[in-house]
């Protein structure tokens, strides 16, 4: 029998199903979760099964979401806020950086904020300069906070489910041009540990790094060069932080060669990290020097033509391999 | 009504939160408490009238200037006094200091030194509350500065339109660090604010104990009934200045003596008098007091620190 399908919206919106029928201290708050199903339908439903209590539509103030999802978790609850845009995390910004990441740490030790905040990020649906953020990289800033960006709808629903039993707080970042992307995702429960990455693909001649939608963009371009001979290697760390430094490091002293492809501005991204890694733990592996493709310094433009050339796209990392191999 | 009994407990609270923050004072003095703490002298009657409306499995969220509320909601002053001393035993194991105390075993949610940040986390506790249905009532402390951010904003309004077992208690000490209410407001009473919220407001003498009881008393009733939370302004004035930083150049000399004459604690001990009860028996309270903060200090000063690989252990659960 073939696999079933199913989008990352679907996957995520399972992986919420499972975990709140399995555990009762598990809810969810945000704006329009509820009747209109979240604004991009992740959550449609759950109002219907789970009810108003644990389907909480809130005003308009994101530092009051993630504030009640904090205090909710002092007293042990498992909220998961959903944040409608990762450009508005900077609302409730104090509140994730300052109190969620610290308070176990501050308080000795003896606080757990077992919350997720899942919010959608990226640009390429012509929403400028608002609505278009990938501000993952200064999450990946703060000790205390892990930082989960899955690329398929398996590993979204795997994930998700650990990020909801963690004790710890879970910045989930979803990409909005991968809700609608299918991919296989079993029937039967499975879990996917936070902190382990996997090699996408196979491949001896380079090693590209990436997470996100940009999983899928290089899985595209390694099709287009293995045609030209060159056999690419794509490794999707899944989670920012904690990161899995030895998948990289494995694949980069099998391939000699390391490509990292980020979707936000290149300079000082999360990209650079993974970059600064395998120049200290790789250096002597290595045949050229790790190249990074990141995006342009520029806010999101709204002008198509001008978005799309702000992200990597699959031609762009195509040109990349070629450069990082010549 | 409160008993004697539980009224001598109050002046006894707000006796060991005065002595605390005398005693703090001089050990920072003598170089045995490091950075900076905020103190929490001349406000005793708010904490102390207000957690007296609580019921002990109730939850209060504190502020940078908390230590009173510590010890009202019935902490160690031992843990305490070691947790200033940064100090293993202390309520953080030293990791979180003056600004960050919490008690969460005594339903002390833990204070914090972002100014406003605590209140959106009080509503949060009141919506497990609600959803534990576990008929216990958050007890919110805050400045009058917190006041003027948006968390407050958005977290009162939160916790108003889900009716959340919360009460919003501003601490209204006349200044936000160097900044007068008078500036700071276009209203003059902070408590009007609730109107807009559509919950009760009210302002009390922050300087009398029972009046403080008496308010929380009933909003903390309410709240627990579920009609949603109150917003109480108790109008107080701190003695010393906002932190060790404190010039004290933004208040005047006759200001400062104006208020330290409505000193909380004596006015407090006249009412007992009043009420009958012996000298005597204040006086062996006033020393066992002095005697319970002395033996924090012992504590204190014997405990072992924290090692950095200990310390990293903790950062993730």
């Amino acid at each position: 029998m073939p696999e079933r399908e199913i989008t990352y919206a679907e996957a995520i919106r399972e992986a919420l199903r499972e975990e709140m029928r399995k555990d009762p201290s598990v809810f969810l708050i945000g704006e329009d979760i509820g009747v209109y199903g979240g604004a991009f339908g992740v959550t449609q439903g759950l109002l219907e099964e789970f009810g108003e209590e644990r389907v909480i539509d809130t005003p308009i103030s994101e530092a009051a979401i993630a504030g009640a999802a904090i205090g909710a978790a002092l007293l042990g609850m498992r909220p998961v806020a959903e944040i409608m845009f990762f450009d508005f995390m900077t609302l409730c910004a104090d509140q994730i950086v300052n109190q969620a990441a610290k308070i176990r740490f501050m308080f000795g030790g003896k606080a757990k904020v077992a919350i997720v905040v899942r919010s959608p990020a990226g640009s390429g649906t012509g929403a400028a300069g608002h609505h278009s953020g990938s501000l993952e990289s200064w999450f990946t800033h703060v000790p205390g906070l892990k930082v989960v960006a899955p690329a398929t709808p398996y590993d979204a629903k795997g994930l998700l489910k650990s990020a909801i039993r963690d004790d710890n707080p879970v910045i989930f970042v979803e990409h909005k041009l991968l809700y609608r992307v299918k991919g296989p995702v079993p029937e039967e429960e499975y879990v996917i540990p936070l902190g382990v990455g996997e090699v996408k693909r196979r491949g001896k001649d380079l090693t590209i790094v990436t997470y996100s939608l940009m999983v899928r963009r290089s899985l595209e371009a390694a099709e287009i060069l293995s045609r030209e001979g060159i056999d690419v290697e794509v490794v999707d760390v899944r989670t920012l932080r904690p990161l899995d430094e030895e998948v990289v490091l494995e694949s980069v002293r099998k391939t000699h060669r390391a490509l990292v492809v980020y979707e936000p501005p290149r300079f000082g991204a999360f990209g650079a990290e993974i970059a600064a890694l395998i120049a200290e733990k790789a250096f002597d592996d290595l045949d050229a020097p790790v190249m990074r493709l990141g995006g342009l310094e520029m806010p999101p433009p709204y002008n198509p033509h001008l978005e799309r050339r702000i992200v990597p796209q699959v031609e762009d990392i195509v040109a990349a391999c070629r450069e990082l191999m010549s | 009504m409160l008993s004697v009994d539980e009224k001598l407990r109050m002046y006894f609270t707000m006796l060991c939160i005065r002595r605390f923050e005398e005693k703090a004072e001089e050990l920072y003095m003598a170089g045995k408490i490091w950075g900076t703490f905020h103190l929490y002298i001349g406000e005793e009657a708010v904490a102390t009238g207000a957690c007296f409306a609580l019921r002990p499995e109730d939850y209060i969220t504190s502020t940078h200037r908390g230590h009173g509320h510590c010890i009202a909601k019935g902490a160690d002053v031992r843990k305490m006094m070691a947790e200033l001393m940064g100090k293993a035993t202390g309520y953080c194991l030293g990791l979180g200091g003056s600004m960050h105390i919490a008690d969460l075993e005594g339903g002390n949610l833990g204070a914090t030194g972002i100014v406003g940040s605590a209140i959106p986390i009080a509503a949060g506790a009141a919506l497990a509350c609600k959803l534990q249905k576990n008929n216990r009532v958050v007890l919110c402390f805050f400045g009058d500065g917190a006041a003027n951010t948006g968390a407050f904003h958005e977290a009162v309004n939160l916790a108003a339109v889900f009716k959340l077992p919360v009460v919003f208690l501003c601490e209204n000490n006349l200044y936000a660090m160097s900044f007068p209410v008078k500036k700071a407001f276009a209203i003059p009473d902070i408590a009007e604010r609730a109107k807009g919220y559509g919950i009760p407001g009210v302002t009390v003498d922050g300087m009398d104990v029972l009046s403080v009881y008496e308010a929380t008393k009933e909003a903390v009733e309410r709240a627990r009934k579920g009609e949603g939370p109150t917003l109480i302004e108790a109008r107080t004035y701190r003695f010393r200045g906002h932190s060790k930083s404190d010039k004290g150049v933004y208040r005047t000399k006759e200001e400062v003596r104006m208020w330290m004459e409505r000193c909380p604690i004596k006015r407090f001990r006249e009412h007992l008098l009043g009420e009958g009860v012996p000298e005597e028996t204040l006086r062996d309270l006033e020393k066992k007091a002095e005697e319970l903060i002395e033996e924090a200090v012992r504590f204190a000063e014997e405990s072992p620190e924290l090692t950095i690989e200990e310390a990293r252990r903790l950062v993730y659960a």
